[in-house]
C-alpha cells in the first residue's frame, strides 16, 4: 500500500507548482489554470485523507470544491473575456488601476 | 407692585429695541421718558408707604419667584425696599426721568435709529441700575452690578465709530471685570462662612459675632466686596476707567457716572453696613482708600483742561469722600453725599452737557469762556451746581460734606480729616476754575460753527439740525435740556436740608438699614451697640459733639471760600499767575496733566507684559507652536507613514496574490513550527 505522505508530497508538490504558474505566468488564463492544479492538489489531499481515516468526508468535501472549482472556472473566465474586451490583453501587469 | 420700578423701564427697552428704528423720536424718547415717570411715582409711592409705618417695620419685601434651589443654596428674587434703597430708587428714578427728559433734546441730532438706541441702552441701565438696589440678596444684586456695568459699556462707546469712544468702553467693561471677579469671591466667601446670600440674614448672623479685630474671614470677605466697590465706583486702584469714560454722550456720564451706577460701591457697603461694622480693619483700609482717592483725583482735576474731565476727576474725588465716609463707619453721611452730589453733579454735567452742545461738541476749557451773557441759564444753573459741591452753605454739598469731615473727625481720624479738608479746597478750587474758565473773560472760541440749537420749539418737535442757518451767536439750553437744568438747580439748593445737624431727617431715617434686624440684635445683646456710629442720629451727640460740628463747619466754609476766592483771584484777577506757575512748577504740573501717569504706569506694569505673554507666550508659543504643533504634527505623521504605506498598494493582482499567499505560509509556518 502506499503511504499516506505520497500522496502528500505529491500533492504539495502539485500545489506548488499551481502556485508557481499564479505568481509566475504572464497569461491570465494560464494563471486560471493553475488555480486549478491548486484546487486539485488539495482535492487530492482531501481524497487521500478520507481515505486513510477511513471515512467518506474527503471525497464528500473534495465534489464540494469541484462544484465550486467549475463555478469559480466560469466566472474567471468571464472576467477574463471582459477584461480583455476592454484592454486588448491578458498580462495581467497590465490591469494596475486598483492602485490608489 | 415693586416689581413695576425696574420692569417698567425694562418694558421701555424692549419697546425701544426692537421698534425704534421704526418710530419717530418723539415717541421713543418720550415713551423712555414717561417710562422713568412713571417707575417715579411708583417709587414715591412706595416710599410713602413705608414711611407712613413705624420704625422698625419700614420695609416692603417682594419675593417674585425662587431663582435658583440647588442643595444648601436657595435663592429667591426678591424686592426690598426699605430706608436706605428707598433714597436709592427716587435717586435713580427721580434723576433718571430728568436725564432722560434732558437727553431728549441733547440727542437730537442723531438719527432716529440711533436715538431709540440711545433710550433703550438708558432704559436698559436705568431698570439694572433699580435691580442693584432693590434687590434682598447678593445674586440679585449682582445681576444689577453686571447689567449696569454692561450698559455703561454700551453707553460710552455709544458713538462707536470713534475710535477713543470704543476704546472707553472696553476700559471700563475690562476695569469693572476685576472688580467684580473681586466681588465674586467675596460672595462665595459669605456663603461658606454664613451658608446664606441674603442680605438681611447675613446682617443677623453677622450681628451676632464679635468685631474683628485680627485680618480674618470676614476682614478678607469684606475687602473682596470692597475691591469690586473700587471697581464700580471708581477708586484706587480701579479708577481709571472713570475719566476715559467721558467718551459717551453727556446725559450718559451724568445719569451713570455722576448719579447713580458709580454710587452702586457705596451703597453695596451701606448695605451691608453691619457686616462691614464687623471688620475694622477693612473699614480702615475703605477710608484710607477713600481718602487717598479724594485727594488724588482732586489734584489731577486741578490741571484738566476739557471740561468733563474735571467733572469726572471730581466724581472721583466725591465718590473718595463717600467711601471715607463708610470707612470710618458714618453710613448716613456716605448715604447722604450719595444723595446731594447725584443733585449737583448730574446739574454740573447736564449744564456742561448745555455748554458743549450751545459750543458744538468744543470742550476744551481753554477754546471757552464769556459764556455768562449768552448762556444765561446754564450759566446760573451751573453756578449753583460748582456753589453746592464746592460747600457753600446753605446749599446741599455742604451739609453733606460738612457731614462726613465732621464724622471722620469725631471719629478720631484727624489725619483723614485733614486730607478731607485739603480735598474740601481743592474741589471748591477746580470747580470754580472750570467755573471761571467756561463763562466768565473773553470769548477764546472764535467758530461757533453751525448754531443746530436755534428753533428747538419743544425738545422733539424740531428739524433735522441742517434746516438752521448760521446765526453767530449761542443757543442757551432747549427747553427740555432748561427743565432739567433748573429742577436739578433747585435740588442742588434744597437737597441738604433734610440733613442739617441738629434735625438731621435723613440720617435717622436711615439709621434702620445699618443695624442688623431687631430680632437678632436683642438675641446678641450689645455688640452691636459697640460698633455703631454713635453721633449718627445726633441725639447721642453731646453738647461738646456739637460745638466741635459748628465749629469744623466754620472751618469748611472757610476752606470753600477760600478756595473760591483763589480760583477767582487766579483765573479771572490774574490769568497771568497760573501760566507762571504751570511753568514754574512744569514737573508738577505735567505730573498732575498726565494724571501721575498712573494709565501709563499700568500699561507698563500690567497691561503690555499680559499682552506680551499673552501674544508671543500663549498665542505665538503656545496656541502655535505647542497645540496647533500637535495637531498639525499629528496629521504630517500620518501623511509621512502613509506615503511610506501606500507604496504596497502597486493595484498589480500578481503582487496582491503574492503577498496573501506569504502571508498564508507565515500563518501556516508559525502554527506548525512555532
Amino acid at each position: 500500500m502506499i503511504p499516506l505522505s505520497h500522496y502528500l508530497i505529491l500533492s504539495a508538490t502539485l500545489f506548488a507548482i499551481g502556485a508557481a504558474g499564479v505568481f509566475l505566468r504572464k497569461n491570465l488564463i494560464t494563471i486560471l489554470l493553475s488555480v486549478e492544479i491548486m484546487l486539485n492538489a488539495v482535492n487530492l489531499t482531501f481524497v487521500a485523507f478520507g481515505r486513510f481515516a477511513g471515512d467518506l468526508d474527503g471525497q464528500i468535501i473534495t465534489f464540494f470544491v469541484m462544484t465550486v472549482a467549475a463555478a469559480e472556472a466560469a466566472v474567471g473566465l468571464a472576467l477574463v473575456i471582459a477584461l480583455f474586451r476592454h484592454r486588448e490583453s491578458l498580462n495581467p501587469d497590465a490591469f494596475t488601476s486598483l492602485k490608489w | 407692585m415693586l416689581a413695576l420700578i425696574p420692569l417698567l423701564p425694562f418694558a421701555g427697552f424692549l419697546v425701544n429695541a426692537t421698534l425704534g428704528r421704526r418710530l419717530p423720536k418723539s415717541v421713543s424718547g418720550g415713551l423712555a421718558s414717561l417710562v422713568m415717570l412713571a417707575s417715579f411715582v411708583i417709587s414715591v409711592i412706595s416710599v410713602v408707604q413705608i414711611a407712613g409705618r413705624p420704625v422698625e417695620a419700614r420695609a416692603i419685601q417682594e419675593v417674585l419667584y425662587t431663582w435658583i434651589a440647588s442643595g444648601d443654596l436657595k435663592i429667591d428674587v426678591t424686592f426690598r425696599v426699605d430706608t436706605l434703597s428707598a433714597v436709592m430708587i427716587l435717586v435713580v428714578t427721580g434723576i433718571g426721568s430728568l436725564i432722560h427728559i434732558y437727553s431728549t433734546a441733547y440727542m437730537h441730532d442723531e438719527s432716529d435709529s440711533e436715538f431709540a438706541r440711545y433710550f433703550s441702552y438708558l432704559n436698559l441701565f436705568a431698570s439694572f441700575m433699580l435691580v442693584l438696589v432693590l434687590g434682598a440678596n447678593f445674586p440679585v444684586m449682582f445681576v444689577g452690578w453686571e447689567g449696569v456695568g454692561l450698559c455703561s459699556y454700551l453707553l460710552i462707546g455709544f458713538w462707536f465709530k470713534k475710535k477713543s469712544a470704543n476704546d472707553a468702553g472696553k476700559k471700563a467693561f475690562v476695569v469693572n471685570r476685576i472688580g467684580d471677579y473681586a466681588f465674586l469671591l467675596g460672595m462665595f466667601a459669605l456663603f461658606a462662612r454664613f451658608g446664606t446670600l441674603d442680605f438681611q440674614e447675613i446682617a443677623s448672623a453677622v450681628a451676632t459675632l464679635p468685631a474683628e479685630m485680627t485680618f480674618g474671614v470676614l476682614s478678607i470677605t469684606t475687602l473682596l466686596l470692597f475691591i469690586g466697590a473700587t471697581g464700580k465706583s471708581a477708586q484706587i486702584p480701579l479708577y481709571t476707567w472713570l475719566p476715559d469714560a467721558m467718551e459717551g454722550p453727556t446725559p450718559v456720564s451724568a445719569l451713570i457716572h455722576a448719579a447713580t451706577m458709580v454710587t452702586a460701591g457705596v451703597y453695596m457697603i451701606g448695605r451691608n453696613a453691619v457686616l462691614f461694622e464687623h471688620a475694622p480693619q477693612t473699614m480702615m483700609i475703605v477710608a484710607v482708600i477713600g481718602a487717598a482717592t479724594a485727594l488724588m483725583a482732586g489734584t489731577i482735576g486741578l490741571v484738566q483742561n476739557d471740561i468733563k474731565r474735571v467733572l469726572a476727576y471730581s466724581t472721583v474725588s466725591q465718590l473718595g469722600y463717600m467711601f471715607l465716609a463708610m470707612g470710618v463707619g458714618a453710613f448716613g453721611a456716605g448715604i447722604f453725599h450719595l444723595y446731594t452730589h447725584a443733585f449737583f453733579k448730574a446739574l454740573l454735567f447736564l449744564g456742561s452737557g448745555a455748554v458743549i452742545h450751545a459750543l458744538h461738541g468744543e470742550q476744551d476749557i481753554r477754546n471757552m469762556g464769556g459764556l455768562k451773557k449768552e448762556l444765561p441759564i446754564t450759566f446760573w444753573t451751573f453756578v449753583i451746581g460748582a456753589v453746592a459741591i464746592a460747600g457753600i452753605p446753605p446749599l446741599a454739598g455742604f451739609f453733606s460734606k460738612d457731614e462726613i469731615l465732621f464724622e471722620t473727625f469725631a471719629e478720631g481720624h484727624q489725619i483723614l480729616w485733614v486730607v478731607g479738608a485739603i480735598t474740601a479746597l481743592l474741589t471748591a478750587t477746580y470747580m470754580f476754575r472750570l467755573v471761571f474758565l467756561t463763562f466768565w473773560g473773553e470769548r477764546r472760541h472764535d467758530a461757533p460753527a453751525v448754531a443746530d440749537a436755534h428753533g428747538h420749539v419743544g425738545p422733539v418737535l424740531s428739524d433735522r439740525p441742517d434746516a438752521h442757518g448760521h446765526h453767530g451767536h449761542l443757543h442757551d439750553a432747549p427747553p427740555a435740556m432748561a427743565l432739567a437744568l433748573i429742577v436739578l438747580a433747585i435740588g442742588s439748593v434744597a437737597a441738604g436740608w433734610i440733613g442739617i445737624p441738629g434735625n438731621n431727617v435723613l440720617a435717622e431715617w436711615l439709621h434702620p438699614a445699618f443695624e442688623a434686624p431687631r430680632a437678632a440684635a436683642a438675641v446678641a445683646g450689645e455688640p452691636v451697640a459697640a460698633a455703631e456710629p454713635a453721633a449718627v442720629t445726633g441725639e447721642a451727640a453731646g453738647e461738646s459733639h456739637e460745638a466741635l460740628e459748628f465749629t469744623l463747619m466754620a472751618v469748611s466754609t472757610a476752606i470753600a471760600v477760600a478756595g473760591i476766592w483763589f480760583a477767582y483771584f487766579v483765573w479771572v484777577k490774574r490769568r497771568s499767575i497760573a501760566e507762571k506757575a504751570a511753568r514754574e512748577f512744569a514737573p508738577v504740573h505735567r505730573l498732575l496733566l498726565n494724571k501721575y501717569y498712573v494709565d501709563e504706569i499700568y500699561d507698563a506694569a500690567i497691561v503690555q507684559p499680559i499682552r506680551v505673554a499673552s501674544q508671543d507666550g500663549l498665542w505665538r508659543g503656545f496656541d502655535v507652536k505647542i497645540i496647533d504643533g500637535a495637531v498639525n504634527g499629528a496629521a504630517t505623521i500620518v501623511n509621512s507613514s502613509a506615503t511610506l504605506l501606500r507604496r504596497l498598494q502597486t493595484g498589480s493582482v500578481k503582487t496582491y496574490a503574492g503577498s496573501v499567499f506569504v502571508g498564508a505560509v507565515a500563518i501556516l509556518a508559525y502554527y506548525l513550527w512555532l
